[in-house]
Parts: structure tokens; sequence; C-alpha cells
């Protein structure tokens, strides 16, 4: 019993992580890009025209997000009953939050890609 | 075609107000933006055909004809990926439109200040000597225009629609708006932030000229006209004290009120909302809160309309029309 249970709270754990690190990967890249051109074009009075550290800063969000995107699709290929997987079952959950975290993980990569369109794109404060 | 189209679009939507409007785009910037316009507001159309026909088929589909996972297909395509790839192409295409214009240090600079309720209008360029003038922008058609706006009291907002998208004027700050006209001819402008009593009756002429018009009207223009002081408008306008708030003959000294050098010139009177007649002239100076409610003009009503009549007639001679084209 107690080593079922400690099994379930490992398993869990690491799908809500693989849960939340894409949208807060993209908040962070969200925050950062903003932050980055108001300061920027408040402090300096030019917009920070693309940046070295802009791009390895989108690139590295776009690998993380990647990589849990990649992880959660090997999750939800862990072996089991076949489908439908729509049970109360410990595996069903499993393959419930990876599937998850697998569209998350699409949804913040457009994102990311999105936020840093404007960046390349407007070169100006106004 | 294409253009066509555009100006089929125009006519149908701006009904009679092409000189005024959004739909009738004559700069590059409201050109690009009426494209993406239409472009959306078709798009959007399709889309919401295209959601409607797929519900009919859903629910007229024989029992057993859709299965879940064709249905799950159907949402990842049309629910991800097109609006994915659709959204992308619409950034990529609608961003560059949102950069500015780029400008050059040698392009003409036309300084437009806000004040309740009319426009000072100052052209510049090259280290020449500022022209001031007041109530109506000429600008040359197919050359980069930079507008530097600021205001004086409140804040107002600059705005020509058929050239391009509205900038507010603030005070103690200078706001630039880069623009390209693209077609010659008469169009208005308008305050878009209210600012007072009188905001809805501040606009003014923008007049689009070909470049070598534009070129011969501004050098002429620079020219300060010499004074007729033994005339009796002149006369009358000394004894009033009109000098102290307007310049006639190009002194730009008096700011506080519109430049009235080259008055006979002007399209309208009171900053877009009557025609420049005697009569009305008269009118206005006589009584100018009966037209723009909380105008910053005293009245002079104890002028005998005669005598307004005869400022009025003095002030229309001022810098006659000599750009015909430009005529509506
Ligand atoms: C206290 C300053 C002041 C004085 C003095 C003054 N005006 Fe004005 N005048 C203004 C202002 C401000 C406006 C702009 C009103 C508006 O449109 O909101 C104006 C507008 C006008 C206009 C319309 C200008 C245009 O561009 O359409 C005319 C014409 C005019 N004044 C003539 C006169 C005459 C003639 C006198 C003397 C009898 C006179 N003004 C005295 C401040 C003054
Ligand atoms: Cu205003």
């Amino acid at each position: 019993m107690t080593d079922e249970r400690r099994k379930w709270h490992e398993r869990l754990q690491v799908t809500l992580w693989t849960l939340i690190v894409p949208p807060t990967v993209w908040a962070v890249h969200f925050l950062f890009s903003y932050l980055w051109a108001a300061v920027s074009c408040a402090k300096a009075g030019v917009f920070a025209e693309f940046p070295t550290l802009f791009v390895i800063g989108t690139v590295l969000a776009l690998m993380a997000i990647a990589l849990s995107g990649w992880i959660a699709h090997r999750q939800t290929r862990q072996r089991g009953d076949p489908p439908p997987h729509e049970q109360g079952t410990d595996i069903d959950r499993l393959r419930f939050l990876a599937k998850s975290t697998l569209l998350l993980a699409g949804l913040s990569f457009v994102g990311v890609l999105f936020t840093a369109l404007p960046v390349v794109f407007i070169g100006d404060c106004r | 075609m294409a253009g066509k189209s555009l100006v089929l679009w125009s006519l149908v939507l701006t009904g009679c107000n092409a000189h005024q409007s959004a739909l009738a785009p004559f700069g590059l910037e409201a050109r690009s933006t009426l494209w993406l316009t239409i472009v959306l507001a078709a798009g959007g159309l399709v889309i919401a055909l295209g959601v409607a026909a797929i519900y009919v088929v859903a629910a007229r589909a024989p029992e057993g004809k859709l299965t879940h996972e064709s249905g799950m297909r159907l949402v990842l395509w049309l629910g991800a990926v097109v609006p994915t790839v659709v959204l992308t192409a619409l950034l990529i295409w609608a961003l560059p439109a949102m950069r500015p214009l780029p400008a050059a240090d040698s392009d003409l600079r036309i300084r437009v200040e806000g004040e309740q309720f009319w426009w000072r209008v100052t052209y510049r360029q090259d280290g020449a000597e500022p022209l001031l003038s007041a109530n109506e922008i000429r600008l040359p058609v197919d050359r980069t225009v930079v507008f530097e706006l600021t205001a004086t009291d409140v804040v107002h907002s600059f705005w020509i629609p058929g050239l391009a998208g509205k900038m507010d004027m603030i005070p103690g700050r200078t706001n630039r708006l880069v623009v390209k006209a693209e077609k010659p001819g008469t169009y208005r402008g308008v305050c878009a932030e209210f600012c007072g009593l009188s905001h809805a009756l501040m606009a003014f002429d923008v007049i689009a000229m070909e470049p070598a018009a534009f070129d011969a009207w501004l050098a002429e223009a620079r020219v300060r006209p010499v004074g007729q002081p033994r005339e009796r408008g002149a006369a009358l306008f000394a004894r009033e004290g009109c000098g102290s708030c307007h310049s006639v003959n190009g002194e730009q000294t008096a700011r506080i009120g519109p430049d009235l050098t080259r008055y006979g010139e002007r399209l309208t009177l009171g900053a877009g909302i009557l025609a420049p007649t005697a009569a009305d002239t008269a009118a206005f100076i006589r009584d100018p809160q009966r037209f723009k409610p909380g105008a910053r003009m005293p009245a002079y009503d104890h002028l005998p309309q005669e005598e307004a009549l005869a400022l009025a007639h003095w002030l229309k001679r001022n810098g006659k029309p000599k750009t015909p084209e430009a005529r509506p």
C-alpha cells in the first residue's frame, strides 16, 4: 500500500511538472520580451534591435518547450491497456496529463513564436 | 485589377464622404490598412460560412457515417493547424505595416500644434526659414513627409483618415508620424480626442499636391507679402488689436490665434467648419462663440457690420489662391 502510493506520487509530480513547464516558459519569455523592449525604449531611447541575447533566449525557450513536449509524448505512449484511456486508473491519469502537456507545449511553442515576431518586425519605440 | 476593385470597394463603402474616410485612402498607410481590413472581413465571412456549412453537414450526416477519429482529425486541422498558419501569415503581413516609414533628415517636416480649437502649422525644410500657417495642411504626393505633433493646452489627436492612422498630440511631447500621400486631391482631417466644448468643430483641410506644384506653392508662400498698411482693413486690424493674436504679412510674431497671412487661399474658416466667405468671416469676427462655443477669440460685436466686412475683405485678399488645381 505505502509502496503503491509513493509510486503514484512520484509519477504525478513528474507529469504535473511537465504540464506547467511549457506555459511557464512561454510566460517568462513573454514578460522578458516586453520588459526588454520597454526598458530599452525608456532608458536607452532606442528599440533593442534583434539583440543576440533575445535570439538565444527565444531559442532556449523553444527548446525547453519542445523538450517537455517530447517527454510528454513519450509518456502518452506508455504501455498499458488498450484505448480508450478514460478510466480512473493511475496509468490513464498519467496518460491524460501527458496528453495535456503535449497540447500545452504545442500552444506554448506557437505562443513564443508569436511573441517573438513583433520584436523582429517592429524596429521602433513608437 | 486589384486597384480597380479597391476603388470600387471604396466607392461602395464611402458613399459621398470620400474626402474624409479611411475607406477612401489617398496615402500609403491608409491603403495598406484598408487592404488588411478587407481581407480580415472577407476571411471572417468565409470562416463563419464554413463553420455553418460543416455544422449542416454534420447534423445531416446519416447515423454511423461520422467517426470519432475523423472528428478529432477535423479538430486538429481546422482547430489548430489552419488557425496557426493563418495567424502566422497575418502577423507576418501586418507587422511590417506597423513599422513606421523611414524618414530622412532632408524630408519635409510639418509641425502641427493642437490648440483649443484650431491647428497651428509650421513647415520646415533643410534649414530654410520656417513657414507659419493654420488650419490647413498642404503636402506633396509621392514624398515622405514627417509630421511633428504636439499640443499646447490639452491632449488632442491628429487624424487624417484617408492618409494614415491617428496620433495623439500631447502637451510637452512631440510625436512623429511619417506619411506618404499617393493621390493628389482635397481631403479633411479631424481632432480625434475630446478636447473641450468645440472639439467636434476642430477640423482642417488637407491638400495633397503634385510635388512640382507643392514646391512652387512653398517657394511662393515663403516670400513675405508686402503689407498694405494704407488700406482700411489694415487700419482696422491695427485699431482693434487683432495683431496681438494674429499674424498677417508673414511676420510670425503673434501666435495666439491662427496665422492669417494667406487667409485668402483657405478652403474653410474656423478650422474646417465654415466657408471662408466675406460674410461668414465678418460674422465670425463679430461673434466667434456663435459658431464655436469656447473659442479663444473675443467677440468683436461692437464693430459695425460694415467695418467687420471691410476687415473680412481685406483678410481675404491675403495670399490669393494661385494653384487652381487644388481648389475643390
Ligand atoms: C485674444 C486673441 C485674439 C484676438 C485679439 C483676435 N483673435 Fe481672431 N482668433 C483667435 C483664436 C484663438 C482663433 C481660433 C478660434 C478657433 O477656431 O477655435 C481666432 C480665429 C480667427 C479667424 C478664423 C481663422 C481661421 O483660420 O479660420 C479670423 C478670420 C479671425 N480670428 C480674425 C480676427 C480679427 C479680424 C480680429 C480683430 C478684430 C481678431 N481675430 C482678434 C484669437 C484672437
Ligand atoms: Cu482637439
